[in-house]
């Protein structure tokens, strides 16, 4: 990889201030970031760490009821903390990549990349949650605006996510068979005002919310809602793991799945 | 080049390097430490999975420099302290879970990551735990009937040699 | 009891300690005073002419030694093919130039067009990307029917067209085989592919070159399965060093699955640059390199037909096959399809005529060549699908017609050539049925409906040829080297052995097992023998391993010279005790003379072959070390039966691997556990080309799977525990320890049962009308065909 310079903040404020020189970017767990600079298709001139903010790190319960997850919280710290309070957000975590992967990668990182077959952006747009930064607040369904593109300014730094909890909800992952991301990966959350179904992996236009399917199963929450409800094979991802046409149905096959395991 | 220091296999270690140095790197080259190693370039294979303050990476997608301060145990600090094989790493060679061994040292670090979570891990729990280190050699049969036995489980019953 | 030591046993393996502690000695392990380090600049686009390489910014880049192109290897040779095919004509295949760096085109995306040699590895890079390159893109040719027709593109300018050679085997029975068609009550035929598979041996490949300056030698240090046979290539036909001036060495190899087989211009690049700038020079591949410059493996479209009579006998056989070779010829790639293919067609059946037609074919792809099974898998996935699809045609049970045509009288002359000297493919079904517990079938896939699941049971079965020989034979075959082994058995003063093999250990375990063959024959304790291979400068000449061959063929050249060693000692012996050497007999370490309680230690006579002085100087040398050479007579003939039962997802085409059963017939086994797990790792290959592998190119020639994102690996969740069984075992004729070969047996003998199975459950549920599905058989496959 190109070099770089690193620099390791521990607050907050000296992150933001490192990422306001030109040709800094922040460096989550690297778990995406490091084998891109690897492939030389990334060249910052510095790389601000933000593992070393221990202000960033943890999950605890907001007084109003929220599950909050600090930016910089590895994905196996989430699965084992957060199960008491959000099991399907959990659930989801302890199935991002794989163990050692958990133990560096960061829900912050992870939504800021917003990879189409991630797993976190369909549980953050699936549970209406808050993205919070060192500037602002912001809404999921603000936050994600297509494949790698965010509501996020330049150099602005995800410190926390707030999820809402839902009354049940689930996670299902078809994993692509060589990178195990998710082919396509669907988050359902019913929560009293209504139902969310978030897609992953599917979309040319990133992680989406099905509306039909959130309509239906807000009426109804059973998988047999869902019958006759079908995604347009058009504008979803083909390639040689799937194709258009393939992705749309299985998302019709992964939302009954996660409805019927909702719990 | 900035200074880093760490500790592995718990003695102090310190060098120079690049921002960009990877762990790997460093243990590789500059500690000289050759077991762990590099089998691709997308943090999929394992092989160079090391412990990290007691949990399990991938010493390939970590920089060098932000493991300043920690704890990094490598496939050549887990013997026993005589120099015999540890109860992980003799069960692989009971169980013939290892043929050319260039992954072995990423699945020996996993593996005991694994059981330090789950003492008592199921076939499936093994298989699974097992995502992201990649075995070309022995179809997998014998590295999760030795991750089995170093639970202590009884691994007579499952087919074959 | 099992035994505890010798032929027969499962001592744990002593090569486990060095890689279980992270002391193995891998190529990437190396580090030389002085090293450079080299980045190779390769092609991006699959087809160009390649009009201008534009270093001299780059030549000023920080830390850059030296830059090299195509013109610095003008005068050199380049990179030889070991195999000339003689096409049904008669005439010799067409064999393009190769040269280590691009001259003129490019052929394929990773093409090397410039290395840069540089004080590190990323300053290499940094100056690679100053280097320009004008190079005018042409149309590239990826689908071999397409590079055939008249009109293609040429992948290299100077032959005739991309047809490698044309192939008719047994030309001669073209005309009857057609003949049988004709007069057939049933004839069956499938179209296929058998995917193109990267081997992905878990250490990328590594080359250090060094020169010595006070002695000219050269020293290569590599990622090989033989590195005499790099020396003699590298040294003769490439770069012009004579052997005794080159030594190479392939220390601990972190597998290789016929990948390192072949000699790689990295190879050549990194001893020539050596010599040139005078200082060591070190490649280590990263792995997405490694897929646009690893030989690849597999890769034919084939049409096969089986023509059987009323009775369902098979009658008759012919296949027309599309090889791909690639850009360039590698190694032994004109060998793959056609002498380890063709020759197996007849599998294990007494099909009286059988005509097999292969076009080997030059696209804009990286090289073909032996990947773990090497041809034998592309014939056995033809005939064992063919015959499934036969029995589903005319409403028989798969296995009862397997049963009903197999060979059962041996020595058996197939009308593909070979001599099958022994073999009993109804006993290795007996066992499978049993291991498999077909019985139990119905009641599991009944479980699996409850489940909303379909399950499938597929069998195949497979004959295998092993140790391919003998040396004149294949040289009349278009080999272009011998294909014996070498050994040495350097028994020392103290009693202690050393054996040197031309075979070498990339994961096998001979460290382990060779001793216990010579332990048993000396009656001596395994601890005192070791294993030296890997390296030129310490053995004799030997031709490596690789297809099964290392035991049957190089156990064979171990035992040899042991039986020399034991003929000088008993001489010794006789000697020593004032005997008559006829009398002597060796038993437990120990010389006795027959009917008498006079004995001499191990250690005594191997004392007095280097102490001579109670020593019989007149009729023979001081010392006690013998080598041998062996040049086997036939091919051995692994077998076996295979099944799979597999579980699919209706909703979603995913398949499941439920239960995987193996009984394979090896002949006699020195180390049963070692068995075992070569073919539990030869399963887990055959279950990833099945359902997951695949390298895939568009048709601009850019490789889509270049790296494990989209080239998907078996992981352990994929596979199950496997049943194998070696319990069957007709010895082979003409080998001294009645071995046969197990390395490749798994890759070969599981991928039809896998496809067999998914077939079968497929029609499980009515859905009949579905014959096949290309490998691999990928969720979105299995959903489109069940949904076409």
């Amino acid at each position: 990889m190109y070099n770089f310079e690193l620099v390791r903040p521990t607050t907050i404020a000296d992150a933001a201030s490192a990422l306001g020189h030109e040709g800094a970017q922040a460096l989550g767990g690297g778990q995406t970031l490091l084998p891109t600079m690897k492939q030389r298709l990334a060249s910052p001139e510095t790389l601000v760490s933000l593992t070393a903010i221990t202000e960033m790190q943890g999950v605890c319960m907001s007084d109003d009821g929220h599950l909050c997850i600090g930016g910089a919280t590895p994905h196996a710290l989430v699965a084992r903390e957060a199960v008491a309070h959000y099991p399907a957000l959990a659930g989801l975590a302890s199935h991002i990549g794989d163990p050692a992967v958990r133990n560096r990668g960061t829900i912050g990182g992870s939504l800021a990349n917003n990879d189409p077959s991630a797993c976190y952006p369909s549980a953050a747009l699936g549970s209406g949650a808050v993205i919070i930064t060192n500037t602002r607040k912001i809404a999921a369904d603000d936050y994600f605006q297509g494949m790698f593109t965010t509501a996020l300014n330049e150099g602005e730094i995800i410190t926390e996510v707030r999820f809402p909890i839902p009354e049940k909800a689930n996670y299902q992952k078809f994993e692509q068979p060589a990178s195990r991301f998710a082919l396509v990966g669907v988050f359902v959350a019913k929560y009293a005002d209504g139902v969310r179904v978030a897609v992953t992996g599917a979309s040319e236009e990133g992680v989406f919310r099905w509306t039909e399917a959130e309509a239906a199963l807000s009426k109804s929450f059973t998988a047999d809602a869902l019958n006759g409800l079908t995604l347009p094979a058009d504008g979803m991802i083909g390639d040689l793991h799937g194709s258009k046409a393939y992705r749309a149905h299985l998302v019709g096959v992964m939302t009954k799945r996660a409805v019927a395991a909702a719990a | 080049m900035v200074k880093v220091n760490m500790t592995v296999n718990g003695k102090a270690a310190s060098g120079d390097v690049e921002g960009r140095t990877l762990l790997v790197q460093f243990l590789r080259e500059n500690l000289h430490l050759t077991g762990t190693h590099v089998g691709c370039d997308t943090s999929q294979c394992g092989a160079c999975v090391v412990h990290v303050n007691g949990t399990a990476v991938k010493a390939c997608s970590m920089l060098a420099a932000e493991a300043e301060g920690v704890e990094v145990l490598t496939i050549e600090g887990v013997a026993n302290a005589d120099g015999s094989l540890n109860t992980v790493q003799q069960a692989f060679q009971d169980h013939h879970g290892l043929q050319c061994g260039f992954c072995t040292p990423g699945m020996v670090m996993t593996a005991t990551a694994l059981l330090k979570e789950n003492p008592n891990p199921t076939e499936a729990e093994i298989r699974d735990y097992l995502e992201g280190n990649i075995c070309r050699c022995t179809g997998y049969h014998n590295i999760v009937k030795a991750i089995m036995a170093a639970a202590g489980q009884d691994v007579s019953r499952i087919a074959a040699e | 009891m099992p035994k505890d030591h010798g032929i027969g046993a499962s001592p744990k393996r002593r090569e486990d300690l060095r890689f279980l502690t992270g002391n193995g000695n891998y190529t990437d392990d190396i580090n030389l005073y002085g090293q450079a380090y080299v980045h190779f600049l390769r092609s991006d686009v699959a087809h160009g002419r390649l009009n201008k390489v534009d270093t001299s910014a780059a030549a000023d880049m920080p830390g850059v030694v030296r830059i090299f192109t195509g013109d610095d290897f003008a005068g050199v040779g380049g990179i030889p093919c070991g195999w000339q095919v003689t096409d049904k004509h008669g005439q010799p295949m067409q064999e393009p130039a190769h040269p280590v760096l691009a001259q003129g085109k490019v052929r394929h995306v990773g093409d090397p067009i410039a290395a840069i040699v540089a004080e590190t590895y990323e300053q290499a890079r940094d100056a690679a990307e100053a280097i320009v390159l004008d190079i005018e893109e042409l149309p590239a040719v990826i689908d071999m029917k397409a590079a055939v027709k008249d009109g293609a593109p040429k992948v290299h300018d100077d032959l005739t067209s991309n047809l490698c050679y044309d192939w008719g085997f047994v030309e001669e029975n073209k005309a009857a085989t057609d003949e049988a068609f004709k007069n057939a009550a049933h004839v069956t035929s499938l179209e296929l592919v058998n995917n193109r598979l990267v081997a992905n041996p878990m250490e990328p490949r590594v080359a250090v070159g060094d020169y010595n300056r006070s002695t000219d030698e050269s020293t290569l240090y590599t990622t090989s399965q033989n590195p005499h046979v790099i020396r003699l290539l590298m040294g003769a036909f490439v770069l012009g060093i004579p052997e005794h001036k080159l030594r190479v060495v392939a220390p601990d190899v972190g597998g290789g699955f016929g990948t390192k087989i072949f000699h790689y211009a990295e190879e050549a690049f990194c001893t020539f640059a050596a010599r040139q700038i005078k200082r060591p020079v070190k490649w280590t591949s990263s792995r997405s390199e490694a897929f646009m410059s690893d030989a690849h493996g597999r890769d034919h479209v084939s049409k096969i037909e089986l023509a059987l009579d009323k009775d369902n006998n098979f009658i008759a056989l012919r296949t027309e096959t599309y090889a791909n070779m690639g850009a360039y010829l590698s190694t032994f790639a004109p060998s793959v399809p056609t002498w380890l293919h063709g020759t197996l067609m007849a599998g294990n059946y007494r099909t009286p005529l059988v005509y097999v037609n292969v076009k080997a074919v030059f696209t804009n792809t990286v090289p073909v060549d032996a990947y773990r099974g090497a041809g034998r898998p592309e014939a056995t996935y033809q005939l064992e699908r063919v015959i499934d699809k036969a029995a589903r045609e005319l409403g028989v049970d798969p296995i009862k017609l397997r049963r009903q045509n197999f060979i059962t009288q041996f020595p058996y002359q197939t009308p593909v050539a070979v001599v099958y000297d022994t073999g009993n493919y109804v006993a290795t079904m007996d066992k499978l049925e049993e291991i498999a517990d077909f019985s139990g079938f119905a009641a599991r896939r009944k479980a699996s409906e409850a489940k909303g699941k379909l399950r499938g049971l597929g069998v195949n079965c497979y004959i295998e040829a092993c140790g391919i020989a003998p040396s004149n034979l294949v040289g009349q075959l278009g080999a272009r080297a011998g294909l014996y082994e070498s050994a040495t058995v350097r028994v020392n003063a103290t009693g202690s052995i050393s054996v040197m093999t031309g075979s070498h250990s990339h994961g096998q375990g001979h460290e382990t097992a060779f001793p216990q063959v010579i332990a048993e024959m000396l009656g001596i304790d395994e601890s005192m023998i070791e294993i030296v291979h890997g390296d030129t400068a310490k053995g004799p000449m030997g031709m490596g391993t690789y297809g099964s061959r290392s035991l049957a063929v190089g156990g064979s050249a171990m035992v040899r010279a042991t039986e020399k060693i034991i003929n000088k000692a008993k001489k010794i012996a006789a000697h020593l005790m004032e005997a008559s050497d006829a009398d002597i007999e060796i038993k437990d370490g120990k010389f006795h003379v027959a009917g008498t309680d006079k004995s001499v230690a191990w250690g005594d006579v191997t004392l007095a072959a280097y102490v001579p002085h109670n020593y019989p100087l007149e009729d023979i040398e001081p010392g006690l070390e013998e080598t041998a050479f062996y040049d086997p007579s036939n091919f051995t003939y692994p077998s076996g039966a295979y099944a799979c039962e597999v579980e699919l997802d209706p909703d979603t085409g995913r398949v499941t691997i439920e239960r995987f059963s193996a009984a394979d017939d090896f002949g006699n086994i020195i180390n049963p556990m070692i068995v075992s797990g070569q073919v539990h790792g030869g399963i887990g290959q055959g279950i990833g080309q099945a359902l997951l592998e695949g390298a895939v190119y568009d048709d601009n020639g850019q490789l889509l799977t270049g790296s494990y994102m989209d080239y998907a690996m078996p992981r352990a969740a994929d596979v199950p525990f496997y049943a194998v069984d070696h319990s069957c075992v007709t010895p082979c004729t003409h080998n001294p320890l009645g071995v046969k070969g197990c390395g490749e047996a798994g890759a070969i003998g599981s991928p039809p049962s896998v496809v067999n199975a998914v077939i079968d459950a497929l029609h499980s549920a009515g859905k009949t009308h579905i014959t096949h599905i290309d490998m691999p058989l990928s969720p979105n496959r299995v959903w489109a065909a069940m949904n076409a």
